[in-house]
Formats: C-alpha cells, sequence, structure tokens
C-alpha cells in the first residue's frame, strides 16, 4: 500500500504532504489518520503541501472546516497551481511557509527582466484582509479597499479605487509604477521606497506613481498626455 | 414549511447584531411567521437577555448536539410572540464545542417546521463566526457608520464571498442623520461606496433601544419608536416586499421640525 501522504513537523507545525490522486479520497484519507492519532493533531497547526491538485473554494474550505472539527488548524496551502494558490489566499490562508529570501534586485539585467515579465488580469473588489501576490505586473478592475494589499514584482494597475497598500517592484524594481482610477492608498511602496497618500480636497484624476530621484511621485492623467518612462 | 436561515454577523462587536437579530426575530413573528432564533455566541450568550427570557433557560444548544435534551426542550417561547422561539447559547462552555457541521445539522432539523430560523454570529471571523454562517441562506451584514466597524464590515463580506454564500445584505445601524448632515458622520451613501453590497435597512440611532434591550422588551413592540420602524421594514423586506427606507433627513433639526409645523396651518 502506498502512503497517501506523508507528514513531518516543521518550524511552524506540521506540513502534511498529500500524493497524488483523487481529492476526495486524499481528504478521507488524511482525515482518518488523523481521527486516528487525535491527540497528536489536538490544537495542531497544520500547513498542507497539496502539490498539483487545482482546488476551489469550496474544496478547500470544506477541508478546513473536517480538520477544524477534529481540533487541527490549517493556516497554510502550498501548491504548483496557481489557481489553487489564490483559492487559499481568498481563504485568508498563507501559500508559502516562511518568508523566502528576497532575490537580489536585477541591476543589469533588468531588459531581459522585463521582457520575460508576465502579468495576471483580475477582475474583483479587494476587500479588507484580502492579498493579491504575483510576481509579475498586476492589473486589477476593481477597488481594492483599506486593510487590502496587493504586491507585484512588476508595475500595478488598479482600475477603480486604490484605497489599501499597494507595493510594485517588490523585489527591488526601481523603475515599477502604480496606476489607478483613483490612486489613494493607505501606503504605497515602489521597491524599497514607502510614501503615504497625502491630504486633498475634492475628487483626484488617475494617477500614475513612479519613483523620481529616490522620491515616491505622483503625476495626474490627463487625454493626451505622455506617460514618461 | 421550508425555513429560510439567516445570520446575522458583523465581525466587529458592539455594532447591535444582537439587537438587530431580537428585533427583526420579533418583527417577523409579530406578522405571523414562526420565527426560531439560535444564539451562536457560546460562552458569551447575551441574545436571551435581550429577548428577555433569561429566567427561562433550562438547556441550551450544546445540550442538543451533545445528545442530552431533545431540540424541543431547548426552545425557549416568548409569551408576547408565541410564534417566537429561542435556542440558547451555552454560558459554560466555548465555541469549540460546536463545529459548522452540527450547526448545519441542527438547522436542518429545525427546518421542516418554521419558516424563519435567525442566527445571531458572535462578533470576530473564528470558529464562532464560521459556525454561524455555515448553515445560512442569507446573511446579514450589520455595521455602524463608523470607519472601523465598516472596515470590519469589508472583511466580513470578502469571507462570505470567498464561502460562497454571498451576496451579504448590509444594515446600517445606529445613523444620526443630524451628525451625517453637518458632515461629522459617515452617510449611507459613504458606506454603501465602499462596500458596494445590496442594502437592507438602515436603523437610526435611538436611545429607547438601550431601555429597550435592558428590559428585555424589542422595540419593534413600540409604535412610536423610528428605530422599530426601521427593523419591521427590514422584516418586511426579508419577505420580498417593497418598503421604501425611512426618510430620516426629514427627522429632528429644527427646520425640519418648522416645516411640518407649518404646513398644516397654510393648508
Amino acid at each position: 500500500m502506498h502512503p497517501k501522504f506523508e507528514i513531518k513537523g516543521i518550524r511552524d507545525g506540521l506540513l502534511v504532504t498529500l500524493g497524488d490522486g483523487l481529492w476526495a479520497e486524499a481528504c478521507d484519507a488524511l482525515i482518518e489518520q488523523i481521527e486516528e492519532r487525535a491527540e497528536f493533531f489536538e490544537g495542531a497547526r497544520l500547513a498542507l503541501d497539496v502539490g498539483n491538485y487545482i482546488l476551489h473554494v469550496v474544496e478547500l474550505s470544506q477541508l478546513r472546516d473536517r480538520l477544524s472539527e477534529h481540533g487541527a488548524n490549517l493556516w497554510a496551502v502550498v501548491s504548483n497551481s496557481p489557481t489553487t494558490e489564490q483559492t487559499a489566499q481568498v481563504l485568508g490562508l498563507a501559500t508559502r511557509l516562511s518568508k523566502p529570501k528576497p532575490e537580489p534586485p536585477a541591476k543589469n539585467a533588468s531588459a531581459e527582466f522585463h521582457e520575460s515579465d508576465t502579468g495576471i488580469l483580475v477582475q474583483r473588489t479587494l476587500r479588507s484582509g484580502m492579498k493579491l501576490q504575483y510576481a509579475g505586473h498586476i492589473t486589477l478592475i476593481g477597488d481594492v479597499n483599506p486593510g487590502a494589499e496587493i504586491i507585484a514584482r512588476g508595475n500595478v494597475i488598479v482600475w477603480g479605487r486604490m484605497r489599501g497598500v499597494v507595493h510594485a517592484g517588490a523585489e527591488g524594481d526601481e523603475s515599477a509604477i502604480v496606476c489607478a482610477l483613483d490612486l489613494s492608498p493607505t501606503q504605497l511602496r515602489i521597491a524599497g521606497h514607502i510614501a503615504t497618500t497625502p491630504q486633498r480636497r475634492g475628487k483626484a484624476p488617475p494617477e500614475t506613481a513612479r519613483l523620481r530621484d529616490g522620491q515616491v511621485v505622483a503625476d495626474p492623467w490627463s487625454a493626451g498626455g505622455k506617460i514618461e518612462k | 414549511m421550508v425555513a429560510k436561515v439567516l445570520t446575522v454577523t458583523s465581525g466587529k462587536g458592539g455594532v447591535g447584531k444582537t439587537t438587530a437579530t431580537a428585533n427583526i426575530a420579533a418583527a417577523m413573528a409579530a406578522i405571523g411567521h414562526k420565527v426560531v432564533c439560535v444564539d451562536g455566541d457560546i460562552g458569551l450568550r447575551n441574545l436571551d437577555v435581550v429577548m428577555g427570557l433569561e429566567n427561562r433557560i433550562v438547556f441550551d444548544i450544546v445540550d442538543v448536539i451533545e445528545g442530552r435534551c431533545r431540540l424541543r426542550q431547548a426552545m425557549i417561547r416568548d409569551k408576547r410572540l408565541p410564534e417566537l422561539y429561542l435556542i440558547p447559547a451555552a454560558q459554560t462552555r466555548d465555541k469549540s464545542a460546536v463545529s459548522p457541521s452540527d450547526m448545519v445539522r441542527l438547522c436542518d432539523d429545525l427546518r421542516q417546521d418554521c419558516d424563519w430560523i435567525f442566527i445571531d454570529s458572535p462578533a470576530g471571523i473564528e470558529r464562532g463566526f464560521r459556525n454561524a454562517i455555515a448553515p445560512a441562506d442569507i446573511i446579514m451584514v450589520v455595521t455602524n457608520p463608523e470607519v472601523s466597524a465598516v472596515r470590519d464590515a469589508d472583511r466580513i463580506i470578502g469571507l462570505i464571498e470567498a464561502e460562497e454564500k454571498g451576496p451579504a445584505r448590509l444594515v446600517i445601524n445606529r445613523i444620526k442623520p443630524e451628525m451625517v448632515r453637518r458632515g461629522d458622520m459617515l452617510s449611507t451613501q459613504d458606506v454603501l461606496e465602499l462596500l458596494a453590497v445590496d442594502l437592507i435597512g438602515v436603523v437610526p440611532d435611538d436611545e429607547r433601544v438601550v431601555t429597550s434591550t435592558n428590559r428585555g422588551v424589542p422595540i419593534v413592540l413600540d409604535g412610536k419608536s423610528l428605530a422599530g420602524q426601521a427593523f419591521r421594514n427590514i422584516a418586511q423586506r426579508l419577505n420580498g416586499e417593497q418598503v421604501p427606507f425611512l426618510d430620516l433627513e426629514a427627522q429632528g433639526g429644527l427646520f425640519g421640525r418648522l416645516t411640518r409645523w407649518i404646513r398644516p396651518g397654510g393648508n
């Protein structure tokens, strides 16, 4: 009989790696194991490596509920699938076990970096507590409410109100920009620079924020205006 | 009868979840629906106090779930509104005594013989919250016109969407038209602009609510209270009726009173 999963202790609790197969069977096998060793799992902080499973909210939240019924607290889901990662983020679960070391900023390779860079398009409102993270550019159609975060290795474009925390060029790219129809973030970060939104009166025009001489500056968008880069 | 399960939640504490639950349930019972309220705040129960049924508790929800009594035995009937029942929370246990699937089972048992099941959720986003929303068909989010309460409501709405229980219905509680007019309080529009969900009620701040909750007499039974009227309207909207929102701007304020004085004389 092949073991369907393996369990090992990590710094932040237990890491369970699920083998490939049917998701329902893998879940049942895991729950069975937890039932058998109830004392071991009671109150455990559980991280789950789901490998190649593509999971949606229903599946993942069901498993989380079942685990919680057995006293195990699911806090992270590691996956090879971007869909599953997104699901985990929506449910407020971590998708990395520990903070990865920031890669050294690409200095001379910035041209190649941009060529190979990809982006994602997300259409939804990011509410408080949600975090959208991507190793590339992010385009969001919707609002970013206060308490939500967007973190991108590249640029961030928000077709909506940007009111949460935004970090563009999160791995050190100082040429990254942030654009939004209403750029009023709680905090705006580009590479290692941090800025807050100044007080202003009236309605703001769409703006683009970028680094200029080590300062974060925001330029209003105007019809026919050039976006300098 | 197959009941609808409505969960009242908020994220932040103290915004009026329990008051809203008790009053909308009472309003619903007063128009002839059979309503069962379930207190989901195990360990910090108070729906029984607000409903004035505290001294009649014998069994509670944990007794039902752990099989120490039958469901019927834990249901306390309100003497003023015979169609209104309460299943109280246990005070001596905590949230982990109940699981989301226990709540689903409990509600499934109740569904056959009532019209509405109202669940009063505890504050927070942990176990108690997940217990309360697990069986819900409709989720009502209560907020106050305050930045902190709106922020938490936003988080809760996000979690509800993630659990695919949406769309949430919003109740803005304790609004003070006078302060809104002066620009010192978030207006209904401000709140809606951020949360972007369906509004189901706006309840004005009313001192009589405090007396009513202290005495355990629902404010909806007070025909003069504007807050009571707002809660009654919410009950009607839940039944699919089109009820216009209260014109809070016309209430109070010297100008409002003046126009109301002058008009009858002028005619």
